[in-house]
């Protein structure tokens, strides 16, 4: 892009400025957790820099990691739920956008159509009839239930997001393996899977971040049994029978965004290449 | 010279060998898919009660997952390819898209139904009230506030969302913070809406006059010597302050999406509409907006329905008091607070019909594509 | 929401564990002599409590374990009543659940989903327990669904002792004496009140605590009774004047620290606090006998020393100063000898004793050894309770859900936030009655 007319100065300060006021609630965040209880009820955390007294404390983490009530086994819980229930729903969901991508049936404007129209179902609408159902087949209480849910519930999604990015591969290059004498299943199997890796990334975090951060799906179908309970319900019933025990919570809150946040930045440039195709236009 | 060929004739068969050729191909192709779906529910049964490990059982869902998804696949397409090719024609598709539209079907489907159907019942669903349920949604007061929320969701959140995404993605591209903008800005959306209501209660946080302020805001009118405000009581401000959460989350995501879409717009014609004399601003209304629109109603659509369907950021900062509250938590209020499963699922079903026409116009704009 | 895993692993570690050894063995008064080896047995438990309460509610059920070789197994969560619609809904309910309100109560009973108390119980409940609490844990058909466990006594009014015998403020015995002393305390510089209302998906009960508090003292029994079953409406001009008096107070800056607006959005267990602070912000607290476990961890180990409490005085010295008493009720979603078992210990008062010791519970039983308490607190409480002439339960806790834990919260929180005034929130009130 040719320079512009104005400063480079001015523009790289308002972008700083956009980045201070975007982190500053997050740096509060962070700062807050290592303060005692005390201190935060009695003070702003931004007192830390004008005043640092020795408020400073490891107390939360070490109570809200290895406590009794600790993080450490919902940290695993959450682990456990998240990466099958990614993984699951991707191949599932490839199949189906090549299929309305590539492939000419009749019916195939409807069904997709009714695809993506399911994108606005609010999912609190199909908890209670999916939990019947899983009691008649006893499934209820399991990991299993759990990641069949979120594989369910993000199949529109995926299927929408893969079929963005399938139907945009150049024609000819399916069509010359259609001359060469390629079934759909070997177009797909080598050219289109290895072709879409991108949009599979791309999906890929939404569902991790979108299933590491859900509180209502394993709530419900996994409970808050301390066992099995997920980081975000036990953060949630974390402020405890004694009231707010905020020290805690932001400590909590800290603990639980590490790795989504983690994920996100190692594979940022999948994210966008893989959205991104489908709505480029050219 | 006559020359054996080289690819003989097979000498004819019998009647009884061709039977049993035709047999044997049965059997198999019966046999195969019959093992594989043993094995397929071998495993479900076997996740589903196993004592094992918990990272045992996590292996053998990720292997479950994608190696007994692709074995199902691979033998429903061998067994399609048996068929004759004008059935193999009709069925194949089916295949390919059958798993993913039964398991919606059943996830997201028949749910959907199953509460259109509820929404006409009373309380206990046992007697039929027709549009009762719908009358009552539209006017209560609570549900009018609510339907007035979250227009002001849609509204300021999608608008702000996006234009500020816009904005920015522009401005950080001329920038050599640009990477770093783009990852700090976008972080917040790896936030669960958990841990940003813990963020934002420190930003909003209210004590009395004459305490020291925790929050954020009112410590910065403190500074200036303004009292205190008591930002998430008084409405509808109120409101508008937790749109400002989302926000907040949602800005990096449009600014990313259209900076990368920003990347593909040519230079060669802005070039030519500086030389033509076009103002900056005109370039960027004239050129750089209408090449990337696509990509702007995507991100606005996707925000748009978000905005429609939020309930976790209310919950969480004002349990939807102080009328803050939206359509998904009355529905939840009616459902689960009342017990009354007819008024609830009418607010799922108005909150359904509300979010469609951004769906429809979101799909419009793939009409130049395949479908 | 039980995880058929963990009662499977549950059972086969109990079966390794017990081997063959497990009968019920009744010892202690009260015990459960289960007809039938119980041993190997499970019943689950949902609850609203977490925390420490739920681990002194496992200690307490434990003799009960040991005698029978039942595991009970408890899970508590916070938005437990929530939960617990959406399990009873599917099919899946807890064994037992732990109803914070008779209104809940009713409404699953009604539905036919509950098991209603054999005569063995009921004969327990009648030998251990003072007159009222049979006929809370009673449903619309007449059979008794609710056995009580742990109660709390409400109208209480703490304050810090120390600092308010320094200032020469006493204890009021009338309704006129307090308003004096509030006036007084107002003069001095400090606020009387201390209040928050927050609480989650709750937010609003404390003052619905006020509310039938003033009720109590003004219409008497029989008046709360109309008022709680809906023959006296909302809309009455009793409930207008004790939403008046409750206003009266509330909305008033100089009553209360920080005024209507931070009341609104104070957690209830944090508003406490601020009258143990230095300086101290505010004065009394009107709150449960629970409310000890949120004080500071400071005041809490020297709780005689350093909290006062007198109970809210009467406003009509002919009514006095009833007893007003909430619970949690623990009712049988299904039926089973083991359940049976269980609900039977629970109506004795060894089902109390641990946890009387470790503090912040009170129990009903009227057979029960007060001497077990471990603060003087605590024994006043209890002593309160077991001789108070009349009882009554929380009127939003046995009112219908749609007002008891709907309508009378949220409407209360407009009111105290200025968004409506007396006679509109009465009127939504009214109307969300169901018919």
């Amino acid at each position: 892009m040719r320079t512009i007319k104005w400063s480079r100065v001015a523009i790289n300060l308002t972008v700083i400025a956009l980045i201070v006021v975007w982190t500053v609630p997050t740096i509060g965040l962070f700062i807050t957790s290592f303060r005692d209880k005390q201190a935060i009820s009695n003070s702003g955390w931004w007192t830390v820099f004008t005043n640092p007294q020795g408020a400073f404390t490891l107390d939360n983490y070490q109570k809200v990691l290895f406590g009794g009530d600790g993080l450490a086994t919902a940290f695993l819980n959450t682990l456990a739920v998240t990466i099958p229930a990614v993984v699951i729903p991707i191949l599932i969901a490839a199949f189906a956008a090549y299929g309305f991508a590539w492939m000419d049936f009749p019916g195939r404007r409807i069904l997709f159509i009714t695809v993506v129209a399911l994108l606005v179902v609010p999912l609190q609408i199909a908890l209670i009839p999916v939990l019947k159902a899983y009691l008649a087949i006893d499934l209820n209480g399991t990991f299993l239930a759990v990641w069949l849910a979120h594989a369910g519930f993000g199949l529109a999604l995926a299927t929408y997001l893969l079929y963005n990015y399938i139907s945009q591969l150049p024609k000819d290059i399916i069509e010359s393996a259609a001359l060469d004498g390629a079934s759909h299943f070997t177009t797909f199997r080598r050219l289109i899977l290895p072709l879409s890796m991108p949009a599979l990334a791309s999906f890929a975090i939404f569902q991790f971040l979108w299933v590491w951060n859900d509180l209502l799906v394993a709530t419900t179908f996994l409970g808050t049994d301390q066992d099995v309970a997920v980081m975000t319900s036990r953060l949630v019933s974390m402020t405890g029978s004694r009231g707010q025990d905020w020290q805690l919570l932001t400590a909590g809150a800290f603990v639980s965004m590490i790795v989504p946040v983690m994920v996100f930045l190692a594979l940022q440039r999948y994210f966008v290449k893989g959205l991104l195709a489908g709505s480029v236009k050219g | 010279m006559e020359r054996a060929d080289a690819v003989a004739t097979p000498p004819p068969r019998g009647i009884a060998q061709v039977l049993a050729a035709g047999v044997g191909r049965i059997l198999v192709s019966i046999f195969v898919p019959v093992v594989a779906f043993v094995v397929l529910w071998a495993g479900f049964l076997w996740l589903k009660d196993s004592g094992a490990p918990r990272i045992v059982i996590v292996l053998v869902a990720i292997v479950w997952g994608i190696g007994g998804v692709a074995m199902l696949y691979v033998v429903a397409n061998w067994l399609t390819e048996k068929l004759p090719a004008t059935w193999q024609g009709r069925i194949l598709p089916f295949v390919f898209v059958g798993p993913a539209l039964a398991i919606l079907t059943f996830y997201l489907l028949v749910p959907a139904v199953l509460t259109a159907w509820a929404s006409l019942f009373d309380a206990n669903g046992q007697e039929f009230v027709g549009l009762d349920n719908y009358v009552y949604s539209f006017t209560n007061p609570e549900m009018v506030t609510a339907i007035r929320n979250n227009v002001l969701w849609l509204v300021f959140g999608t608008v702000f969302s996006t234009g500020m995404g816009l904005a920015m993605a522009v401005l950080v591209e001329r920038s050599r913070l640009d990477r770093l903008a783009k990852t700090l800005i976008f972080l917040p959306m790896a936030i669960s809406f958990v841990g940003a209501s813990v963020i934002w209660r420190f930003v909003y946080s209210y004590q009395p006059e004459g305490q020291p302020q925790v929050g954020l805001l009112n410590a910065i009118l403190g500074a200036f010597g303004l009292g205190p405000v008591s930002w998430l009581t008084g409405e509808p401000l109120n409101t508008i302050l937790l749109i400002v959460i989302l926000i907040w989350g949602q800005t990096g995501f449009a600014m990313v999406i259209i900076g990368a879409a920003l990347k593909g717009v040519p230079d060669e014609m802005l070039e030519a509409g500086r030389i033509d004399g076009a103002t900056e601003w005109q370039v960027f209304r004239r050129l750089i907006v209408p090449s990337i629109w696509p990509t702007i109603v995507t991100v606005a659509t996707t925000i748009a329905i978000l905005t429609l369907k939020i309930y976790d950021i209310v919950t969480a900062m004002t349990g939807g008091n102080f009328n803050t509250q939206v359509i998904a938590t009355l529905m939840w209020k009616q459902a689960f607070t009342f017990f009354d499963a007819g008024r609830g699922a009418a607010l799922a079903i108005i909150l359904l019909v509300a979010v469609t026409p951004v769906i429809w116009y979101n799909l419009r704009q793939f009409r130049g594509r395949a479908i | 929401m039980q995880r058929k895993l963990a009662v499977l692993v549950g059972v086969a570690a109990l079966v390794a564990a017990c081997g063959g050894g497990a009968t019920s063995a009744p010892g202690a008064s009260g015990s459960p002599a289960a007809g039938g080896d119980l041993s190997g047995k499970t019943v689950t438990v949902g609850g609203a409590f977490v925390d420490i309460e739920a681990t002194n509610f496992e200690a307490a059920v434990k003799p009960f374990e040991d005698a029978t070789g039942v595991d009970v197994v408890y899970n508590g969560d916070k938005s437990f009543e929530q939960q617990l619609n959406v399990q009873v809904q599917a099919g899946n309910p807890p064994d037992v659940a732990l109803l914070p309100q008779p209104g809940g109560m009713k409404n699953y009973a009604s539905q036919g989903k509950l098991f209603p108390l054999p005569d063995d119980i009921i004969a327990s409940i009648d030998a251990n327990y003072g007159p009222g609490w049979k006929e809370v844990g009673t449903a619309a058909d007449g059979k008794v669904y609710g056995v009580f466990h742990r109660v709390n006594l409400k109208a209480q009014v703490f304050y810090p002792k120390v600092a308010f015998e320094a200032k020469g403020y006493t204890a009021p015995t009338t309704w006129d004496e307090l308003k004096t002393l509030m006036d007084k305390m107002a003069a001095d510089g400090t606020p009387p009140w201390c209040i928050g209302i927050e609480s989650g998906a709750a937010t609003g009960w404390p003052v619905t605590d006020w509310v039938e508090e003033i009720m109590l003292r003004t219409v008497g029994a029989d008046g709360y009774d109309k008022w709680v079953s809906g023959a006296t409406p909302f809309t009455d001009a009793s409930v207008k004047t004790a939403f008046q008096t409750m206003l009266d107070i509330y909305g008033n800056e100089k009553y209360v620290y920080g005024g209507p607006q931070y009341i609104v959005q104070t957690n209830f267990g944090e508003a406490p606090k601020a009258a143990f602070d230095d300086p101290l912000k505010c004065w009394l607290t009107n709150q449960g006998n629970f409310i000890t476990a949120f004080f500071p961890e400071a005041i809490t180990a020297d709780l005689d020393n350093q909290v006062g409490v007198f109970t809210l005085p009467a406003i009509d010295s002919a009514i006095g100063t009833p007893a007003e008493v909430g619970g949690d009720q623990a009712v049988a979603f299904a039926d089973r000898p083991e359940i049976w078992a269980f609900l039977k210990y629970l109506t004795t008062p060894e089902a109390g004793v641990s946890w009387q010791k470790a503090g912040g519970a009170l129990f009903p039983y009227k057979t029960q050894d007060l001497a077990n308490y471990s603060s003087a607190l605590d024994k006043a409480f209890a002593q309160s309770l077991v001789d108070a002439s009349f009882v009554r339960f929380d009127g939003s806790d046995a009112m219908p859900a749609a007002v008891g834990s709907g309508t009378f919260w949220t409407e209360s929180v407009k009111l105290i936030n200025g968004q409506q005034d007396i006679d509109t929130t009465l009127t939504n009130i009214a109307a969300s009655w169901p018919k």
